[in-house]
């Protein structure tokens, strides 16, 4: 691809939009869906439209739309037809949507479900009324499913790097950044910071280069929207890295992905070498003076990685330990420069809030919690799967609506947010409105939107202990109150949970908590007592009732 | 400094600690400053020489305008900051984490190299632990004795941090790392290999910064003990510079004290048959090497620059990181080996002993000098070891205490003269810049016929990592390099290397280096508690002493110059090459 200049890629995207008239077969082909069995679907498809000599039907890879309990993924867009969504598709049921909805112009009812369009309200569509507003809002997922990864053209199409030209060829850095202010977007990593700050912030300190960091370190269990994003649109990612590095004034990004994510991997390197030869990323952006590059590391598997200091002491081929903060890696970070390290959620927002505005995002979500979050719904509820929800959402409604419910049929007893850093929210507090502030007064935090569903015979004890375990086990073993406490705290719950604890036991797990909240060095070990302390907090009798003597 | 930066250091923040107003320059900790108004806030894993890392979490206050808890070693202060250093829950929170410290250490604090002088204990103590409240964990792992000079007890080891620290960034070694993660994490030679196949050069640093008994110096009073007490066996003792104004820190005296009187009276008492002083041998080392210098200088003979070699652990450093500096050093002996050779040679013949019956003892600051005594056959020139055993200035504050001496009242005792009598040249090679100085004023003696009329060389003295200064020799510009702590010596040895790359003009013609920040005063075998206070307080001990000399120069030493005529010829003589210098080698950084 030759070199683009702004005019250039607006043309393009009209260009690639007109030749959009084809009847679309696409298969989600992210690590979910190749693993819930995408791959024969997708060869059977390919086989059967070939054999059958449809015209004008093109059968395509795209990205996770977020559906992961009803993987293998099939959507059958005609032109001028609604889109349909079909689930759970195999081989079998591959053929009948050929012969039946692509030959016969019918659609297989058998295996077909909700299309996104009917699920979520994309940015540029209507406003629909309250009544049949779907649940969720797509603006960080707002291709996922809908595009093929690995085309650039296809994201080119649906306004890709136009938010990059806007700001290269007539937006200060200032102006960016206000933008990001009046949209009110916080980190989505998990601690909320707000974003616009950040970027000001590494803007403002003083140094001869300055680095952007995507942190693509995801690792709660349960948590995998980053790698849905980073697998699904790998470009909306890279185009809010290019940004940022012109905000703060960086020439070199980087993009820290663990090295368990070997397909988000692939379609971000993949990304970087389109971006790269259409003039999108590298010397002279866009035909601009702007020039940036970036590149792609990848973490070992140490949770704790995903905390700033580890990273960058990762990135540098060093142990991967947390140090003491300030200097925030702002002021002090990669090779002591000035380092702006976001989340890849956050930097997925970021193109759409500079091509609509920040007054256009802040009006999506509640206080000070502003636009959407994808949680990633798991545990024991029926659709498990990626959900955009905006801010100010019901916690109910998210397990209750798309989540389907439990997966058991039996009452719902809480739910897990926040990882290992976060705690359990009981169902009677259920009615909760969805914000950073609002679950953190319940005990538990937005963390970076894991969200178990536990029913009515899942155990409080249980689940406290499977998350100290974790925590325990991705302790770096820097600072003794996080390396000892969690061991020791884990051994007492070890205890108390095989039913030969004592109420001395139990005051010890609470004073060892205290220890570890108030006296480790990060964020990990500071966190890691809140699964324990909340589930102590709502289902103490879960604990007192085992405890002997 | 431009005038910028010297503004930006005058930037003062002001808080508040317990109510009592704080001030410190922007950058420095809420420990510092606390420090500042004698608030002193518990601690453990910072040592002042070190950056903090935060490892321990002891040293927590409250910053009263959140409630949050902040480590005071590593947040530094900031304006307004209202902190308080004691409440319930911080009193709590430390002994919760001396608690779970405690259940994953040993509890064997009777049985320690430690015990009585490590700060885990005195924590304990002071925050009244009484009890131990958590399940006791501490893992089965064996001790490292595999180099015969420092001992790694990873049970004991708290992972502080400091020994890593210490090794990987004041002494650029990188033998110390840590393994594993998480509670298996724990202190060890990389690649979780012996220490003897690690790049460890025997420093002691590590132990020296430890604050419990998890590295010690490689214990060897037993044998002395034996050997004492057997009739058939020639006891001698000599003291190592440093050591006299060190050892009486562990008796309550002064920092700083010259306890050489006492000590010589001591060993007498202990038994020794005759108590020599490795001044006397320093003297010879500067015979030795200010001839060296200025054959090498003024005649051209060998390469430039020459550079110092009376520290063990920067000659095996050296053999491993740097050995293209090998035509550069000084083939001397260190001055401890040097008289070793003298004891059983000149000294044995004189007094009619048998050399095989002479056991040497000499008395270091160093842990690094236990290897020294085996580094090659020429450590056993003069036909058997030259120096039998090396023992620590605390493993000799521990006999001391064994022996039932009243060591700090007994009446001043001598040296022998023979191997005893030192000038002040000697005596200073226990600090940084000392060996270098007492070369100078030698060499000044050699060139010109004369002892220098000031004996003092001020540019080479001080705690600075870097001493560079010009001095004159008979007209002749003489550029010098002092480096202490082997951070310190890559920077130096680059200049060097540049200018022989592009032939420019030599950046120096002599440098000295020590290995241990501050040379031998903070020597890796030196009682507990180092920081820069206390080793300028101990050098300033030996420059003292200097002065209180009646010669200052080596060569006015008469009993060396005798030993010259009677023995050795001169200087740089065949006897003297065969008996007082040694040779260098390559050597691998990792021993498998």
């Amino acid at each position: 691809m030759t070199r683009l200049t702004p005019n250039d890629l607006s043309a393009l995207r009209d260009q690639l939009r007109a030749a959009e008239a084809k009847t679309f077969v696409s298969v989600g082909m992210s690590t979910c869906g190749i693993a819930a069995g995408a791959t024969p679907v997708f060869k059977t498809l390919q086989e059967l439209v070939a054999a059958r000599n449809l015209p004008g039907v093109v059968v395509r890879q795209v990205g996770c739309a977020g559906m992961c309990s009803r993987e293998p993924l099939v959507e059958v867009r005609v032109p001028g037809q609604p889109s349909v969504m079909y689930g759970n598709v195999n081989p079998e049921l591959a053929e009948k949507i050929i012969e039946s909805h692509l030959s016969g112009g019918v659609p297989v009812e058998e295996c077909r479900i909700p299309s996104l369009e009917e699920m979520a309200v994309f940015p540029g569509d209507p406003e629909p009324d309250s009544v049949n507003r779907p649940l969720q809002t797509r603006i960080v997922m707002r291709n996922c499913g809908l595009i093929n990864p690995d085309s650039m053209e296809e994201y080119i199409a649906r306004d890709g790097y136009q938010a990059l030209a806007k700001v290269v060829s007539g937006m200060s850095q200032d102006d960016v950044v206000s933008e990001l202010e009046k949209s009110g977007l916080r980190g989505r990593g998990g601690a909320g910071f707000p974003t616009f700050m950040k970027w000001k912030f590494t803007k403002a300190s003083k140094g001869d280069t300055h680095y952007i960091i995507c942190n693509g370190d995801e690792g709660d269990p349960g948590a995998y929207m980053d790698r849905g994003i980073l697998e699904a649109d790998p470009h909306s990612v890279l185009e809010g890295l290019i940004i940022g590095g012109y905000v703060i004034g960086a020439e070199k990004g980087i993009f820290y992905i663990r090295a368990e994510y070997p397909l988000a991997v692939e379609r971000i390197e993949k990304a970087i070498k389109q971006a790269r030869a259409a003039g999108l990323l590298g010397k002279n952006i866009l035909g601009t003076e702007f020039s940036f590059d970036c590149e792609v590391r990848l973490g070992a598997g140490a949770f704790v990685c995903g905390e700033e200091t580890a990273l960058i002491a990762s990135v540098e081929g060093r142990r991967g330990t947390p140090r003491s903060r300030p200097p925030y890696p702002s002021q002090k970070g990669l090779w002591d420069k000035p380092t702006m390290i976001n989340n890849v959620e956050t930097l997925a927002n970021v193109a759409q809030i500079i091509l609509r505005g920040g007054d256009w995002f802040a009006k999506v979500g509640e206080g000070k919690s502003k636009g959407t979050k994808v949680f990633a719904v798991t545990g024991k509820v029926k659709y498990a799967g990626l959900m955009e929800i905006p801010m100010g959402t019901k916690l109910r409604d998210i397990v209750m609506k798309d989540g389907g419910g439990t997966s058991t049929g039996k009452p719902l007893k809480a739910i897990q947010t926040g990882g290992p850093a976060g705690g359990l929210i009981p169902e009677s507090l259920l009615d909760t409105p969805v914000t950073y502030e609002n679950l953190q007064q319940l005990g538990s935090m937005m963390g970076s939107g894991g969200m178990i569903v536990m029913d009515e015979t899942d155990d409080a004890v249980e689940l406290a202990r499977f998350y100290l375990g974790f925590c325990v086990d991705e302790s770096c073993g820097k600072c003794a109150p996080c390396r000892l406490g969690g061991r020791q705290m884990l051994t007492l719950l070890n205890k108390i949970a095989d039913g030969k604890g004592t109420k001395a036991d139990l005051e010890e797990v609470k004073k060892l908590a205290r220890a570890m909240r108030t006296a480790s060095l990060c964020g990990l070990g500071q966190a890691a007592p809140n699964p324990v302390m909340s589930a102590l907090r709502y289902f103490e009798d879960e604990f007192t009732k085992r405890l002997v003597g | 400094m431009t005038s910028e930066m010297n503004m930006e250091e005058k930037k003062m923040i002001k808080a508040t600690i317990n109510g009592i107003e704080v001030e410190v320059a922007e950058g420095g900790s809420i420990l510092d400053a606390a420090r500042t108004v004698q608030i002193k806030i518990p601690t453990l894993c910072k040592h002042p020489d070190l950056d903090a890392t935060g490892a321990c979490g002891i040293c927590v206050v409250r910053n009263k305008a959140n409630g949050r808890m902040l480590r005071s070693c590593c947040t530094p202060l900031e304006n307004g900051m209202d902190l308080l250093s004691e409440d319930a829950e911080i009193v709590e929170v430390r002994k919760t984490v001396l608690d779970l410290l405690l259940s994953r250490h040993p509890n064997e604090c009777l049985t320690c190299a430690r015990n009585q002088n490590c700060e885990l204990q005195t924590l304990c103590a002071d925050f009244g632990v009484r009890r131990e409240t958590l399940p006791n964990i501490v893992p089965d792992l064996p001790k490292d004795d595999s180099t015969k000079c420092i001992v790694l007890d990873p049970r004991k080891c708290i992972n502080c941090g400091r020994c890593v620290d210490v090794c990987q960034n004041m002494q650029d070694v990188w033998a110390l790392s840590f393994l594993n993660r998480g509670i298996d994490t724990r202190m060890a030679p990389a690649g979780d290999i012996s220490l003897a196949e690690s790049p460890c050069v025997n420093c002691g640093q590590c132990s020296a910064h430890c604050p419990t008994g998890a590295i010690v110096e490689y214990e060897e009073t037993d044998v002395v003990w034996e050997k004492l007490h057997d009739p058939e066996t020639y006891c001698v003792a000599q003291i190592a510079p440093a050591v006299r104004v060190a050892i009486g820190e562990a008796f309550g005296q002064p920092i700083g004290t010259n306890m050489e009187g006492k000590m010589y009276a001591a060993l007498r008492r202990m038994g020794f048959n005759a108590v020599f002083d490795t001044n006397f041998g320093a003297d010879f080392t500067i015979m030795e090497e200010s001839a060296e210098f200025v054959k090498r200088f003024t005649k051209g003979e060998g390469e430039l620059p020459l550079i110092t070699t009376c520290c063990p652990s920067w000659v095996d450093f050296m053999e491993k990181y740097h050995s293209d500096m090998i035509p550069h050093f000084s083939t001397c002996k260190s001055p401890h080996e040097m008289l070793g050779a003298l004891a059983k040679t000149y000294y044995a013949d004189k007094m009619g002993v048998d050399p095989k019956k002479i056991y040497m003892v000499s008395i270091m600051p160093c842990t690094a000098k236990k290897y020294e005594i085996r580094r090659c056959n020429d450590m056993s020139s003069s036909g058997c070891q030259d120096v039998d055993v090396s023992l620590t200035t605390r493993e000799i504050a521990r006999m001391f205490k064994q022996s039932s001496i009243d060591f700090v009242n007994i009446p001043d005792g001598e040296a022998d003269s023979i191997l005893g009598d030192y000038t002040g040249g000697g005596v200073i090679f226990g600090a940084t810049g000392g060996v270098m100085e007492a070369a100078l004023r030698n060499a000044v003696w050699m060139v010109t016929g004369k002892v220098p009329e000031k004996p003092e060389f001020e540019a080479v003295r001080g705690l600075e990592g870097i001493k560079e200064c010009k001095i004159d020799l008979a007209g002749k510009e003489v550029r010098i390099a002092v480096a202490h702590g082997l951070k310190h010596v890559e920077e130096v040895l680059d200049k060097v290397r540049a200018a022989k790359t592009s032939g420019g003009e030599l950046p120096y013609h002599f440098i000295e280096v020590m290995a241990c920040p501050g040379g031998c005063v903070g020597g890796g075998g030196q009682p507990y508690g180092v920081t820069n206070e206390l080793r300028s307080k101990r050098a300033a001990g030996l420059y003292k002493c200097d002065t209180e000399c009646a010669q200052r120069t080596s060569s006015e030493n008469a009993h060396v110059q005798k030993v010259y005529a009677e023995f050795l010829g001169e200087p740089l003589s065949e006897k003297a090459h065969h008996l007082l210098h040694t040779h260098y080698s390559t050597k691998r950084a990792y021993q498998r």
